[in-house]
């Protein structure tokens, strides 16, 4: 039964997620509205109930398997990619490396001055 | 005993979504037995190498990814729930959210823009096709989400998700060396750029190869990235001009 249970909480918020994004037209996915909830919930309740945990966790462990199938989708897209191969590679790298820099050096920077001022 | 022909129990099973379920599970689990015996090189993800050989075995037995699709897409489905839980690491984490929450919001708000800025910046003056372009734009978020984000603006959810998982192995290799660069040593820090830059491939590598504190700020990275993006993108892509 917990993973019923689980199955139904997750599902649920998905649904009031995809209720919202489409009723009130949000350029938001449904599952992202149904984190949101989610999360209201367990602020509210003040504890992630053991289903729910042993569900939601489960599914998180095997995240990268679930990538899969939309993955193998790239081979209807060899065309696209094939003529923008150039543009892709040098855009993930130059823009993966800039923001790892960026974001390193922002967070380092005010981690580094709040603890100088709490010093 | 009477036994089928070859041919005809073929276009049974390939008719039937049986078998491309199997196949992911199994290539899957190969792929990982592979990425293990390798030495568990962020280079060849276990996600990239499923993904390369599913593609190869289609080609090879010819079966269209629309048939592969009707099996996989059971799979595919547990995405969204997935995605609702993430809530359940942000929520863990929260009181360390809460005391650093100013600067991470600051890092977290620096770090989007500039992956959606020099993302367009870069794919535009290098010449992309435009559904590029958008599949593209949402490339450093967690696969469920980047895939619900670019149908939103216009983009190719599946193309989207393979860019994604190219991003990720691609910042888990870049990383290390931007961490030396930069010299910081601080595992919060080191966690946090990786789940924002390089998503769930960033956060499997803080766990693994940092510790559980790069860990815990990977995935909320993860989360909190997806979240804002998924509200700030189309209005910078608003702001390209591009939908």
């Amino acid at each position: 039964m917990p993973l019923i249970m689980g199955m139904s909480i997750l599902l649920a918020c998905q649904f009031l997620g995809e209720l919202l994004a489409r009723g009130l037209t949000l350029p938001i996915p449904g599952p992202v509205i149904g984190m949101v909830i989610l999360l209201a919930g367990l602020m509210i309740r003040g504890k992630v109930p053991d289903s729910l945990r042993l569900t939601g966790e489960g599914l998180l462990r095997y995240l990268t398997l679930l990538f899969v199938p939309a993955g193998v989708g790239l081979m209807v897209h060899f065309r696209l990619i094939g003529m923008d191969v150039w543009a892709i590679l040098v855009t993930l790298v130059v823009s993966t490396a800039l923001t790892l820099v960026a974001t390193v050096w922002v967070l380092d920077r005010l981690n580094r001055r709040r603890g100088r001022g709490r010093a | 005993m009477n036994v089928a022909d070859l041919d005809q129990l073929w276009v049974y099973l390939s008719g039937n979504p049986l078998l491309s379920l199997l196949a992911t599970l199994v290539v899957f689990a190969l792929a990982v037995w592979i990425n293990r015996a390798l030495g568990g090189t962020a280079l060849l993800h276990p996600v990239t190498l499923s993904i390369a050989m599913l593609i190869g075995l289609l080609l090879l037995v010819d079966m269209e990814y629309a048939t592969y699709f009707e099996g996989a897409q059971f799979i595919h489905f547990l995405l969204g729930p997935a995605t609702v839980a993430l809530a359940i690491p942000l929520y863990d984490h929260r009181e360390r959210v809460r005391r650093l929450l100013g600067p991470l919001l600051i890092a977290c708000l620096v770090g989007i823009v500039t992956a959606v800025v020099t993302t367009l910046g870069v794919a535009l003056a290098m010449g992309a096709q435009p559904a590029t372009l958008l599949s593209l734009a949402p490339r450093s978020v967690t696969s469920p989400i980047a895939m619900g984000i670019a149908e939103q603006i216009g983009g190719i959810p599946s193309l989207a998700a393979g860019l994604v998982l190219l991003t990720g192995s691609i910042g888990c290799a870049l990383a290390p060396w931007v961490f030396r660069l930069l010299r910081v040593s601080d595992p919060a820090v080191q966690g946090f750029a990786l789940g924002l830059s390089a998503h769930g491939f960033g956060t499997a590598q803080a766990f693994a190869r940092i510790g559980a504190v790069a860990g815990a700020f990977s995935g909320l990275a993860m989360g909190l990235t997806g979240l804002l993006t998924a509200f700030l993108l189309p209005l910078l892509t608003r702001l390209f001009g591009l939908s």
